[in-house]
């Protein structure tokens, strides 16, 4: 074995392998993956994310969410997702084709968010879980997001949109905490997060 | 085929050739010397950077609010750049350094027009700055090991293609008529990394491929990265080192070309583990599982080349600084592929999945594998390029033990701490409070770190050592004890 093309060519043959084995095959089977139309409904699953919760995607993206949160539900029976209220049905292929970036991820350093927007449904709860996760859970090790709201000082009656901060988290006389449009948007896709909806191709549950 | 090919110091004249005489080996590392410390410095640098940021992103996990008031610190950052200047920064330019100099001794070929390659390698590290300053700046692109944003993955190509066509014209012109089995693994690792890292930036950041497909191409990246990129560079190192140090020939041509090709084959295919239990067909992740169990041959037959070369020879071990790291190394690697196959089972991977036992492996891959290769490659041709002796047995000493004992501690408390994780996630009737299960981690957590710790402090004495080497005065005898061959290699030869 001691010529350059006999030892490129057999190296270009094994990725070539790989290649059509694994990116080209995966992407013969999924890479023409339709939304679902319900045609009782003409709705069309799984739903499209507003705008805004788009944009949250890009924050949930620059702040790195996906290395310590999954998006996926693994199938009842394996693991423990469903017992543990994530989600009732297995999350598939066609539950990502809208999104520009997905973030199935592989680590579950926190919760898994597949179905976050439906567990959780209050703005108030996702904007204090963000700007300091110690107010709903003692012990928590997810780092605090304060740096998307800001602290400024009271005008007038004061902002609708100020956070109610409780003790120990208030900032003082005379300032409150609102968000800021990045921390809106990354809400907003929290509350898109959601699997509310069944696909052909998965049994149903119940 | 000749089985002379089994061994790194055959001369043959090429019988095609223009009468080129193979160059000396001292005259090879004295034209190869300053690209070659380029690389090694900058690996240096970088890996000092990326242990200091991997011990922030170790501490962040047990310490809430540990530097976290500024965003550009948040875990979600520091974690993706750690990764990228471990990969890009360390390892890279650690495998550059190292595989160009086997390359140039193997050939017998002296560097021509140096300066168009120091040039490439300074783009590439402009490449690493560039991915890992837009990473803490929020650009990042949020795919386990392929992070970085757009605009640094040209500058990252450019350079590596004209490191690579260094590499390849320099055993095209080879005055030597055999190629090495560490030269077969350089090739590979050039021709692959190039293809990988292209298909996997135009589908996962230049043009998006459809949902969940993307995440198969950034495992397929990920995962070859390590296989088909960093770990024949490491095989190229532990091939060449094993013999020279012990100054007789690879135990099997055979074996190491079988080795080779079926490693080729197989280990590409098995990354796909870590899409286990998701949103994926069923066959991709079955073809993964196999695959894993299938690399175990080739693995093994690498595994038992270096350990019948090194059988009657383990003392060496303790003279040998390079060989110590290297063989460490080599034993990890055989450890990590076998517990890869079997943790690719769904029945373990339903524990072990989304768990910090991941972290673990990927570390017993990067660091107790690889990287261990690397400072085996290191202290073997640093001294020889430079032409002068290591100042210090005690720094070697220092750093040896850091590193063993730092990855050790690191990947023991990775993987119980994840496993205990991963059955107490799955058992949600005596743990229904997730936060429980975090806490559980903790002290894991903090072993962790302490682990960090440690490789930190070998890493310093390494970096420490080197610029120490780099100040010496040139001692010609030492200069000529280490680029002459020893008796009992010209014996081997023959």
């Amino acid at each position: 074995m001691n010529r350059l093309l006999v030892i490129v060519f057999g190296i270009l043959i094994t990725i070539a392998f790989s290649w059509v084995g694994f990116v080209y095959s995966s992407y013969l089977q999924l890479g023409g993956l339709e939304h679902h139309e319900d045609e009782m409904s003409g709705d069309s699953f799984p739903p499209p994310r507003s705008g805004i919760a788009q944009r949250g995607s890009l924050v949930y993206r620059e702040m790195g969410c996906v290395y310590c949160h999954s998006q996926q539900v693994r199938r009842p029976g394996y693991g423990a997702d469903d017992e543990r209220g994530w989600g009732d049905r297995q999350s598939v292929a066609r539950d990502y084709i809208g999104d520009r970036t997905v973030f199935p991820g592989i680590r579950r350093i926190g919760p898994d968010l597949m179905t976050i927007g439906g567990r959780e449904s209050s703005r108030e709860w996702f904007h204090l879980q963000l700007y300091d996760p110690r107010i709903h859970t003692e012990g928590s090790t997810m780092p605090s997001y304060r740096f998307l709201y800001v602290r400024r000082p009271v005008v007038g009656e004061g902002s609708p949109r100020a956070l109610d901060l409780p003790e120990g988290y208030r900032p003082p006389e005379g300032y409150e905490v609102v968000p800021t449009p990045r921390a809106d948007a990354l809400v907003e896709y929290l509350l898109s997060l959601r699997m509310d909806y069944d696909l052909p191709e998965v049994p149903a549950d119940d | 085929m000749s089985d002379s090919s089994a061994n790194p110091d055959k001369i043959q004249k090429r019988g095609d050739s223009s009468g080129a005489e193979p160059a000396a080996l001292s005259s090879i590392d004295h034209s190869i010397r300053v690209p070659v410390v380029l690389f090694a410095a900058a690996a240096i640098a970088w890996l000092l950077v990326g242990s200091v940021f991997g011990l922030i992103t170790s501490f962040k996990l047990h310490t809430a609010g540990f530097l976290g008031n500024w965003e550009w610190l948040t875990y979600g950052r520091v974690r993706p750049a750690t990764t990228t200047v471990f990969l890009y920064g360390w390892a890279t330019n650690a495998g550059f350094a190292a595989g160009f100099w086997i390359m140039a001794r193997l050939s017998r070929n002296l560097l021509q027009n140096g300066t168009l390659l120091n040039t490439a390698a300074v783009f590439w590290n402009i490449g690493v700055l560039v991915a890992v300053a837009g990473i803490l700046l929020g650009d990042l692109n949020a795919r386990e090991g392929l992070e970085m944003p757009g605009y640094a993955a040209p500058i990252l190509l450019l350079a590596f293609v004209f490191i690579a066509v260094w590499t390849v014209l320099t055993f095209c012109y080879r005055r030597s008529r055999h190629a090495y089995v560490s030269q077969w693994y350089i090739l590979a690792a050039l021709f692959w990394f190039p293809a990988i890292f292209g298909i996997a930036m135009l589908m996962t950041v230049y043009a998006p491929a459809r949902g969940i497909l993307q995440s198969v191409v950034g495992w397929w990246y990920t995962h070859n990265l390590y296989a088909l990129w960093l770990t024949p560079l490491g095989l190229a190192a532990v091939y060449y080192i094993i013999p020279k140090v012990l100054g007789k020939p690879v135990h099997s041509y055979y074996l190491a070309s079988a080795g080779f090709w079926s490693y080729l084959f197989f280990a590409s295919w098995a990354g796909m583990h870590h899409l286990s239990g998701g949103p994926v067909p069923a066959w991709i992740v079955s073809t993964g599982v196999t695959a894993s169990l299938l690399v175990l041959f080739p693995v093994f037959i690498i595994g038992l080349n270096h350990h019948l070369a090194m059988k009657g020879n383990f003392a060496v071990l303790r003279t040998s600084p390079g060989l110590r790291f290297a063989y460490f190394g080599a034993v990890a690697f055989t450890a990590v592929s076998v517990v890869a196959a079997l943790t690719s089972f769904r029945s373990v991977k339903e524990v072990l999945h989304f768990t910090h036992f991941t972290d673990g492996q990927m570390q017993w891959g990067l660091y107790a594998w690889f990287t261990m290769a690397m400072f085996g490659a290191f202290y073997y041709f640093l001294p020889r390029v430079l032409g002068r002796e290591w100042p210090s047995s005690t720094l070697i000493r220092v750093h040896f033990w850091s590193s063993a004992s730092g990855i050790v501690l690191y990947v023991f408390a990775m993987c119980i701490g994840g496993w205990i994780q991963g059955s107490q996630m799955n058992n949600p009737e005596a743990y229904p409070d997730f936060v429980e299960i975090v806490r559980n981690t903790l002290p894991w957590l903090v072993m962790a770190s302490l682990g960090g710790l440690i490789l930190l402090v070998g890493h310093a004495a390494f970096a420490l050592h080197c610029l120490w080497l780099l100040l010496l005065p040139k001692t010609a005898e030492a200069g000529a004890s280490l680029t002459s061959e020893p008796e009992s290699m010209k014996l081997a030869a023959k």
